[in-house]
């Protein structure tokens, strides 16, 4: 195999700083957003005692869940021992931390008291999983620099695999941490499932990896390197393993809802009548998030279509998002039980389905934080050699013979 | 590297005197007027004098108060000398019933100090109304007090 | 000991209370405390609330937004309130009842678990309380408590009464009128419903043998909302 040759792309091109130009638009709307939202108090948004966490919440976890996710290319290759991964593995590290920084930067600004953050880093309560995911995001930004940096540093490439596991154990500790917020949650019928934390790993290989392709697509197509048919191939065959497993995970996690009764009025609620959240739950989650991109990466022809595997990715994505607005949407809006055979009425909506609509704020910072991840890779891209100068089958797959 | 380190110096000489700028207003809290600042309005509504020596309650009131708030809050300790409502009870202006306004004693001397405090975002600025607890038909044990 | 004022005008009050109001059995003696004093776990605070005597009426929720001026902007969304009047239909009878529903002050708080600056606590006493100074508004308490009894303060507040500090971007609930509990009254809302309600509900210390609460509880049935979470709730409720 040719030595791998990486180089920062030229980042001078009328393009390169037109996407700037929109990422920062949009990172700056974001800020806007936050500012109006913390200015008046949370009654401009959808959000309620009813609805408690919203849009920026849905942003915030599917950006933090996608980061752990992003980084297993660079774990495929310095864990496993997969050669061909291994020209991806800058990238993916740098993703793994942008994407990151975006969904915190979107969890913070929606606090009630964002400017009182200290607090958070200077009076822990360790019983909290909420505290534990502060050391998990800060720790997970500095495992996978020093990560990075064993990678770049010629000198200390032997490290690699051992700061690789690490970060690959810390990775899989954080997703942990981010499902159990849920999992744990012992009051609301749709959450308290130690099913959670699997769940959210399984999501985070999917929505990470199809996050990832498309940034690489869009990197070397942009930038004029080659990416070759035979590590797209493998890259596509992946994701479509990782989005089969969400499947399971999902049809396992109702099944058992299904199975025990006192759980069965939560899923009549999301998988028959829960109006927007039922068929998000079929149409988004289900169909355009699982079903179409098997069908689309797994098809004899279609499967080679370039176009195909991007608008897979595309579709893992929106499915993806739509499947964290059901669990946190959709999982607040059915009433909490009670008072079990009681038809429960009061002036707080007990009893009742709450009802949500996004609204536009809160919908600009969560895009606000899509857009700083994005912004921050494309930047980084210009200042360090992320990106190999070629990922053509010749130059990355051992056994390719032309 | 020593360009490296003369910045770091310059900017940490930057901060110190920033830094320092921030306690000097404690001290210098005359009533006098300095040049064309106007110095705060220090007026004490009620009582002989304070619960600590002037120059202590100025340099350290903060510290007094966010002492008492965690006895307070956590412990349920009650006593009134150091809590925020006996500041206001005493430096309430009588005419705006408040303690912030452009005269009002606390906002006035933070202002001159350029101090923002944010205790009044969820306190009442106001004093307590005399509270005796004849308005309740609550029930005391006699001298249960261990 | 001598009596101060405050002592004083209390026992006043309560020898008042003896002579005026028939229902005296329904007013616990609360232990008064000296100010100096902090709460220690020899009592633990409660309530026990009879909701066969629950009046269709609101006099516990408006005394209650009275005293701790909690006030809305006419948005019932985002509008705060710490205790509210829930009405309960049995699906297969129709029996109706009516009850009172405020935090429940857990012996092992779920919103205590999950807050992840401790602003969230439980007083020695048991009351569970938020520290506004160092909650951040991330309203995972408020996704962990069971009985929905939470409000995240979704506006500016202004005019707030001396005793009650409220403040936009934080989250409040119940505090048992906590400021009247270590002044040695009795919270609001049991005051006025032993007035003008239907004298459904007894204040008092679960652990105190001989309080009118500890003497009820252990004469009488009673149960707690949720008991499947083993939370072992200070507030109890009859004829549920």
């Amino acid at each position: 195999m040719a030595l791998i040759h990486y180089r920062e792309i030229d980042g001078r091109s009328r393009g390169f700083y037109a996407l700037l130009a929109l990422l920062g638009a949009l990172v700056l709307a974001g800020a806007a957003a936050a500012w109006y939202m913390e200015h008046n108090g949370h009654w401009v948004t959808g959000m309620s005692n009813q609805i408690i966490w919203g849009t920026p919440h849905v942003f915030a976890v599917f950006l933090i869940v996608a980061a752990s996710g992003a980084l297993n290319v660079a774990s495929i290759a310095s864990v496993f021992g997969r050669g061909l991964y291994k020209p991806l593995a800058r990238l993916s590290g740098l993703l793994a931390l942008a994407l990151l920084a975006g969904g915190l930067a979107v969890l913070v600004l929606d606090l009630g008291r964002p400017e009182r953050l200290i607090e958070a880093m200077s009076y822990y309560n360790f019983k909290s999983i909420f505290a534990w995911n502060i050391i998990l995001y800060t720790g997970f930004f500095a495992v996978v620099a020093v990560y990075l940096w064993m990678m770049f540093e010629r000198r200390m490439n032997d490290f690699t695999k051992p700061a690789g596991l690490a970060a690959f154990l810390w990775r899989l500790t954080l997703t942990t941490g981010t499902g159990s917020i849920f999992g744990f949650l012992v009051a609301r019928d749709a959450y308290d499932s130690a099913l959670y934390a699997p769940m959210f790993i399984i999501m985070s290989f999917s929505f990470g990896l199809a996050i990832f392709v498309l940034v690489l697509m869009a990197a070397c197509h942009w930038t004029g390197r080659v990416l070759g048919d035979v590590l797209l191939a493998r890259l596509k065959n992946l994701l479509g393993v990782f989005v089969a497993a969400v499947l399971y995970f999902v049809l396992v996690y109702h099944l058992t809802n299904l199975y025990i009764t006192r759980h069965h009025d939560v899923e009549r609620f999301i998988l028959l009548d829960g109006g927007i959240y039922t068929g998000l739950f079929w149409f988004g989650q289900i169909l355009i998030g699982g079903i179409l991109p098997l069908a689309l990466l797994y098809h004899p022809t279609l499967g080679k279509s370039r176009r195909a595997i991007a608008l897979a990715a595309l579709a893992v994505i929106a499915g993806g998002l739509a499947q964290i607005y059901v669990i946190i949407i959709g999982g607040q809006a059915f009433p909490m039980p009670l008072f079990p055979d009681k038809e429960v009425t009061s002036s707080f909506f007990d009893g009742v389905v709450a009802t949500y609509a996004p609204s536009l704020p809160e919908v600009v910072l969560g895009v606000g934080g899509v857009a700083l991840a994005l912004a921050l890779t494309t930047f980084a891209l210009k200042v360090l050699p992320f990106l190999p100068t070629s990922l053509a089958d010749a130059d990355v797959d051992p056994h390719h013979s032309t | 590297m020593s360009e490296m380190k003369r910045r770091v110096f310059v900017l940490c000489a930057m901060l110190a005197v920033a830094g320092g700028s921030l306690f000097a207003p404690v001290h210098a809290a005359d009533p006098k007027p300095v040049g064309r600042v106007p110095s705060p309005t220090v007026k004490i509504e009620k009582g002989e004098k304070c619960v600590e020596p002037t120059d202590v309650i100025r340099r350290d009131h903060m510290k007094f108060i966010l002492h008492q708030r965690d006895e307070t809050m956590h412990r349920g300790i009650r006593t009134t000398k150091h809590s925020l409502k006996n500041c206001i009870d005493c430096h309430a202006d009588p005419k705006t019933n408040s303690v912030l306004g452009k005269d009002g004693f606390c906002e006035s001397c933070h202002r001159y100090a350029a101090v923002s405090m944010d205790c009044f975002e969820c306190h009442s600025p106001a004093p307590r109304k005399q509270t005796g607890g004849a308005n309740t038909s609550a029930a005391h044990a006699p001298g249960s007090a261990p | 000991m001598s009596l101060d004022r405050r002592q004083f005008l209390g026992l006043g009050a309560a020898a008042a209370g003896v002579a005026l109001a028939p229902g005296l059995h329904l007013i616990d003696l609360v232990q008064a405390r000296s100010p100096e004093d902090k709460v220690n776990a020899l009592t633990r605070w409660g309530l026990l609330i009879d909701t066969v005597k629950c009046a269709d009426c609101e006099a516990c929720v408006t005394a209650c937004h009275e005293e701790n001026g909690v006030t809305g902007h006419n948005r019932p969304a985002t509008d705060a309130q710490w205790i509210r009047k829930v009405g309960l239909r049995d699906k297969r009878t129709g029996h109706v009842q009516t009850l009172p529903l405020m935090c429940q002050h857990c012996e092992s708080p779920p919103c205590v678990d999950v807050c992840p600056t401790g602003a969230s606590f439980k007083r020695a006493d048991g009351i569970v309380l938020v520290d506004k100074h160092i909650c951040i508004g991330c309203r995972y308490c408020m996704m962990a408590c069971p009985y929905k009894a939470r409000s995240f303060i979704h506006e500016a507040v202004t005019d707030q009464k001396p005793d009650v500090p409220r403040g936009k971007g934080t989250v409040e609930s119940c505090t048992l009128c906590v400021h009247r509990v270590d002044r040695g009254q009795i919270p609001a809302c049991v005051e006025a419903c032993t007035k003008d309600g239907g004298q459904a509900m007894v204040f008092g210390d679960l652990n105190d043998r001989d309080s009118e609460i500890h003497k009820r509880l252990r004469s009488e049935p009673s149960s707690q909302i949720r008991p499947d979470l083993a939370l072992n709730t200070g507030v109890r409720y009859q004829g549920l």
